[in-house]
């Protein structure tokens, strides 16, 4: 099938938690094992997600610079919804997931890139906190706005806000 | 029934089964039958549903005991 064939999925991932953004991830490799053209757009609370894990988040000015102090994300940041319990209820179902060969939110963001998931992180969130495209990891596509995500929302067999 | 190629996904959730699935089916050719042995009740109305999606044929499912063996004919590449 062509690409333009494709039928499309879009997400939201507005949350940046440990939970919600598992499920996300099993939603868009799922959809793109079905063979749906996903695009996640990541804002708010959901960058933290697509944060680099290593090194400083850089920005500029006190405020911003005590936010991501103290919301500086990572994929192997991330707390549960529920029950994080100073890491430790994050620290148990992270084993339980391991138990079951859950893959972690790094494997399935491998999985997703692969099989040609579109990340997407949002340029307003991103000014807001301050941050630089540095901040990010490798694997996300591009910066856009809500434009481009209701262009391809209106697109969309399937389009979620998580 | 018999399969060209088994896939075991024995103690995988979803959406590693169909995940893998996904993945798996690009080796076969196409007229080729793929048996997914699964543990996870889930694929059973999840590997129709990918077929559905997907254009791919669902063939049918066997229980053995704890174990699901679903069977999917690749209809196209």
């Amino acid at each position: 099938m062509a690409d333009k064939d494709k039928e499309k999925m879009t997400i939201v991932v507005f949350s940046g938690e440990l939970d919600k953004a598992l499920a996300a991830f099993n939603l868009a490799t799922t959809g793109a094992s079905m063979g749906m053209d996903v695009t996640m757009f990541f804002t708010f609370w959901g960058l933290n997600i697509i944060k680099k894990n290593e090194g400083g988040i850089k920005s500029t000015g006190l405020m911003r610079k005590m936010l991501n102090f103290m919301n500086r994300g990572g994929s192997r940041r991330l707390k549960l919804s529920k029950f994080h319990m100073f890491g430790l209820g994050t620290w148990m179902m992270k084993r339980l997931m391991k138990d079951i060969n859950h893959p972690t939110i790094d494997e399935l963001i491998a999985m997703a890139k692969e099989m040609g998931v579109k990340l997407i992180a949002c340029t307003t969130s991103i000014g807001v906190m301050g941050l630089g495209e540095d901040a990010f990891r490798g694997e996300v596509d591009n910066l856009a706005g809500a434009a481009y995500f209701l262009s391809e929302a209106r697109e969309s067999k399937v389009s979620l806000f998580i | 029934m018999k399969a060209d190629q088994t896939l075991d996904c024995v103690g995988l959730y979803c959406p590693m089964p169909i995940y893998r699935t996904g993945e798996k089916i690009k080796e076969l050719k196409t007229g080729e039958i793929l048996e997914v042995v699964a543990d996870d009740k889930g694929i059973k109305l999840d590997m129709p549903a990918w077929c559905k999606t997907t254009g791919h044929e669902f063939l049918g499912m066997e229980e053995e005991g704890d174990e699901i063996k679903v069977y999917v004919k690749k209809t196209h590449e």
